[in-house]
């Protein structure tokens, strides 16, 4: 069996297989939706023609009786419902399955096809309740009601098929296929449907014209449409010869290309992009004007080249959503759940590798949304919402980025559900789960060994968790993200970068080796001046740039060298992830470059700060720094919120406006807790050297612009006695007064700065609790404070050393 | 162990230390004299870097790392790559010195002796017991699995 013709029928069956499943799902929601439900059995029909012509008989039965079921559904005898859908839907997986075999050893192997069969044998024989089947075709009226029909004059052929086996009642009366012999001279168009349009188009047939057409089709009429219209004298003979050979002609504007020769074809690219480096890099060195001009021409031949064929990859990511509604309602059905499935953004484009490297994470989220995120109909009605859950799916360009959020209006994810079952997965303690707010609580998700299944099931539990998720998404140098709220609903966000495998990126020099930065993520480059230096805030170093405070990582550290000399003439290249920027200081910046990016090989591919590699223009291998890896292995990140939150406070604090009186500080103290402060009662923020504390009898205290200042220090472990002042060699301490007053109050970090805060009043008047980002803090008197750290106004005279 | 019809085999030989090691030859791409390794930070010690081949990238992998074989103190030699081909990839194996390529018969075939040290017998196949010396077969996919390594010495 000549393999060619083997290989071209897979093809074309599983495009059909597709538009077949895609089909079958619109038709369960829209039963009358003709032009579908003759696509599908169309698609069906053409299977099993030419299994049975490439002697696939296995196959040809199974296509056979979902044929059968799906003419009954054409002529109406019988109503799409569930079973049927789900029915015809596993006789679409039986054909995959049947041709992944051939795929594999070129015959179809033994399938045990008798219950699919005997299911859908005994939806057939649903036809016989439906009543009288020998009149079928004679109808005239064939349920359409349409006066105008003539309904084709060839009577019901009933031929047996040479291979059929098993000869049913309800075989007979089908409108067996059979091949169309043409009587009129010349041949007609085989892409019936189709040519209707041009038709149409031509102004040789009216629109009405070919949908009666089309209608007579789906009753049963055989015939190609432009056929019909010519014996109905609806068209011209010549009108419909004419729009076939432009049908011809329009499906000949575009070949299929094999997917490993376009791949060849990227990579020759690449590496004429980097022999293109090396010629552009040569000829910027010699002064022959002779060799710059055609060098010249190269360098845009290779650009324009690239792009050309950075586009032959491009495909919308519409072609992996289209097996989404078919997902959702298999798994809707699954757990109970009625759900509507939106998609925004179908036609945007990606690159070939991201779609196939994020098919299987989007599904998995989806997953995840059906199973655990939207609630059943029965408990949305409970808490007053539709009980159809919608789910959204919305892809859309952004700068060199592609973002896909999938948004539901399910339950939203609880954090404290998450703790809870991060505790007994020991993915964390219970002390660092209680310590941790909400938003880090919801992160956990993502962490290895987490699965929010509590009991495996078999579409979402089973070992796949949101930590390979993220891994893959990030393996392609994306993110993603998750927001939620809870009863409300929760929405994934996922960023990619465009395009993969050539970039823009900057090259710096540490420790004498090239390294390459991808160009998207660098915010700008900065070399410090003698007036600017690189300062330090509780051990972390800071560079303020205009009016920001930037944290800064040593490159030289990071790759475990020997710490860079941080002073002036340091060159820094300012980041950005997602969002939050740092300075990475590097020894010298070279230039902008193309490079190709090439792959880590497996031994090193989850290497924590490099994500590949490229040849540079003179042989040397160059490693691609991973921005997000760097950001998260030097702990940056953690420290940039801080920082951003700290110098916010320093603004305020420094500005002469008056603040209303309820702008309150957020400050997260040791042990995790938060307390507020009303900003007015603040000085401002120090930090002292844990040495420098003192005990003053039962308190803490420490010496301050020559005054002994009392320490408070509120945080839980205080409470229990222990103090976590100890842990650290520095103190951070909030200075706040009142009246001529001043207490340290002991905090592990600044958190935000809130104004017109929700206050409410306990019943205890100097209790006060403010509303945080939905969460209750409580609201700190410095004169409450002062009072129980056993310091009277009057008495603080007493404390004097 | 593959191997031609008449039982013989025909291995690529190369020296680290006095360990005389070998690979069939159908698996090794091609031998490289020196090449310029580039670093890699934060990849486990037995990842000596990267190398450019023709255009390609290919980790380079430190045998001696990888089969617990102290540095001997007269580093002169600059070592060799072997560059095979694992899991689709290209792997170059960081050798002191290339040796012949031998044939051996099966009949001096034998299993790794048990009193070979673990790190070194976990990466061989069999031996070939020469006239003079002793010739280990290396496992190149173990070889090259070096995460799975990593992660079993850690545990």
């Amino acid at each position: 069996m000549d393999d060619e013709i083997i290989g071209e029928f897979l093809v074309e069956c599983f495009e059909g297989l597709d538009r077949l499943e895609q089909g079958l799902v619109v038709l369960e929601e829209t039963p009358d939706d003709t032009p579908t439900l003759t696509e599908v059995f169309r698609i069906l029909h053409t299977i099993k023609g030419t299994c049975g012509f490439l002697d696939f008989s296995q196959l040809e039965t199974v296509a056979h009786r979902g044929e059968s079921l799906l003419s009954l559904l054409r002529d109406q005898v019988i109503e799409i419902d569930e079973e049927i859908t789900d029915a015809l839907l596993a006789t679409n997986d039986a054909i995959r399955e049947i041709l992944g075999t051939i795929e594999q050893t070129g015959a179809e192997g033994t399938h045990d096809m008798a219950e699919l069969i005997a299911t859908l044998e005994a939806l057939s024989a649903r036809a016989d309740h439906a009543g009288d089947l020998a009149d079928v075709a004679g109808e005239a009226d064939g349920g359409d009601g349409d006066s105008d029909i003539q309904v084709a004059a060839e009577p019901v052929e009933v031929e047996a098929e040479p291979v059929e086996v098993e000869p049913e009642p309800i075989e007979q009366a089908e409108h067996v296929e059979h091949v169309e012999s043409v009587e009129s001279d010349g041949p007609l168009p085989t892409e019936d449907q189709r040519i209707g349009d041009v038709l149409v188009e031509d102004g040789s047939a009216a629109r009405t014209d070919v949908e009666v057409a089309a209608a007579e089709q789906s009753l049963g009429d055989e015939r190609p449409i432009g056929r019909i219209l010519v014996d109905e004298g609806r068209a011209e003979r010549a009108d419909v010869e004419a729009a076939a050979a432009k049908q011809r002609s329009a499906a000949s504007s575009s070949i299929r290309v094999d997917v490993e020769v376009l791949d060849g074809l990227m990579n020759l690219v690449g590496e004429l992009v980097l022999s293109r480096n090396q010629i552009v890099q040569l000829a910027g060195l010699d002064r022959n004007v002779d060799f710059a001009a055609p060098a010249q021409r190269l360098n845009l031949l290779t650009s324009e080249l690239q792009e050309s064929v950075m586009k032959t990859r491009m495909q919308p990511i519409g072609t992996i959503w289209n097996k989404l509604p078919r997902v959702v309602r298999d798994l809707s059905n699954q757990f109970g759940k009625r759900i509507r499935l939106e998609m925004e953004g179908k036609e945007t484009e990606l690159d070939r590798t991201i779609l196939e490297a994020i098919k299987d994470p989007l599904t998995h989220m989806i997953r995840n949304t059906v199973d655990h995120g939207i609630e059943t109909p029965e408990r949305r009605a409970a808490v007053g919402k539709e009980t159809e859950g919608v789910l959204r799916l919305i892809a859309s360009h952004e700068g060199g980025q592609v973002n896909i959020e999938i948004i539901d209006d399910g339950a939203g994810i609880d954090a404290d559900a998450i703790r809870r079952l991060a505790v007994e997965k020991r993915v964390v303690s219970a002390e660092q789960a209680d310590a941790m707010n909400d938003q880090a609580a919801i992160q956990l998700i993502f962490r290895p060994g987490f699965s929010t299944a509590s009991s495996v099931s078999n579409v979402s539990g089973r070992g796949v968790g949101m930590d390979v998720v993220r891994t893959n998404i990030e393996r392609i140098g994306g993110s993603v993200d998750i927001k939620t709220t809870l009863g409300a609903g929760t929405s994934f966000k996922v960023k990619i970068p465009l395009t993969l495998a050539i970039i823009p990126a900057i090259i710096i020099r540490c420790d004498g080796n090239r390294y390459a930065i991808p160009q998207p993520s660098i915010q700008e480059l900065v070399r410090l001046d003698e007036n600017q230096r690189i300062e330090d805030v509780h051990g972390a170093p800071v560079y303020r740039l205009r009016d920001r405070l930037l944290p800064i990582v040593d490159l030289r550290s990071e790759l475990c060298l020997e710490p860079s000399q941080l002073t002036s003439g340091s060159n820094v290249v300012v980041l950005n992830v997602d969002g939050r920027s740092f300075g990475l200081v590097v020894d010298a910046i070279d230039d902008t470059e193309e490079i190709v990016i090439k792959p880590l090989g497996r031994t090193v591919r989850d290497n924590p700060v490099f994500s590949g590699a490229t040849v540079m223009g003179d042989g040397s291998v160059a490693l691609i720094l991973d921005v997000t890896g760097v950001a998260v292995s030097s702990g940056v990140m953690n420290a940039a919120a801080a920082v951003e939150a700290e110098a916010a406070l320093e603004r305020e604090l420094a500005s002469t406006t008056q603040h209303d009186d309820r702008t309150i500080l957020v400050v997260g103290l040791n042990g995790g807790q938060r307390v507020a402060v009303a900003l007015d009662q603040v000085d401002r923020l120090e930090d002292f050297p844990t040495e420098s504390i003192e005990w003053s009898g039962h308190r803490q205290v420490v010496q301050y612009r020559g005054e002994v200042m009392p320490l408070a220090d509120l945080g839980p472990l205080a409470a229990r006695g222990g103090s976590a002042i100890d842990t650290d060699e520095r103190v951070s301490v909030v200075v706040c007064s009142a009246g001529d007053h001043a207490v340290g109050l002991v905090v592990d970090e600044i958190l935000d700065i809130v104004s017109k805060p929700e206050i409410q009043r306990g019943g205890d008047e100097h209790v006060a609790t403010a509303v945080v980002d939905g969460e209750l803090v409580d609201l700190v008197d410095i004169a409450e404070i002062l009072a129980s750290a056993g310091i009277q106004i009057a008495d603080h005279v007493s404390l004097g050393v | 162990m593959n191997s031609n019809d008449n039982g013989r085999v025909l291995l690529c030989t190369f020296w680290l230390d006095d360990l005389l090691l070998g690979i069939d030859v159908r698996d090794v791409q091609e031998i490289i004299r020196s090449a310029d390794i580039t670093p890699i930070p934060h990849s486990p010690p037995a990842v000596a870097g990267l190398i450019n081949l023709r255009g390609q990238i290919a980790t380079t992998i430190d045998l001696r790392d990888r089969l617990g074989v102290v540095p001997s103190s007269d580093d002169e030699d600059v070592p060799s790559h072997v560059v095979v081909r694992s899991g689709g990839e290209q792997v170059s194996l960081l050798v002191d010195r290339i040796g012949e390529v031998l044939e051996v018969g099966a009949e001096l075939y034998e299993p790794p002796p048990v009193t070979m040290r673990h790190e070194v017998a976990d990466l061989i196949v069999g031996t070939y017991k020469l006239t003079d010396e002793l010739l280990l077969v290396v496992d190149v996919p173990r070889l090259v699995d070096v995460a799975a390594a990593t992660t079993e010495d850690a545990a």
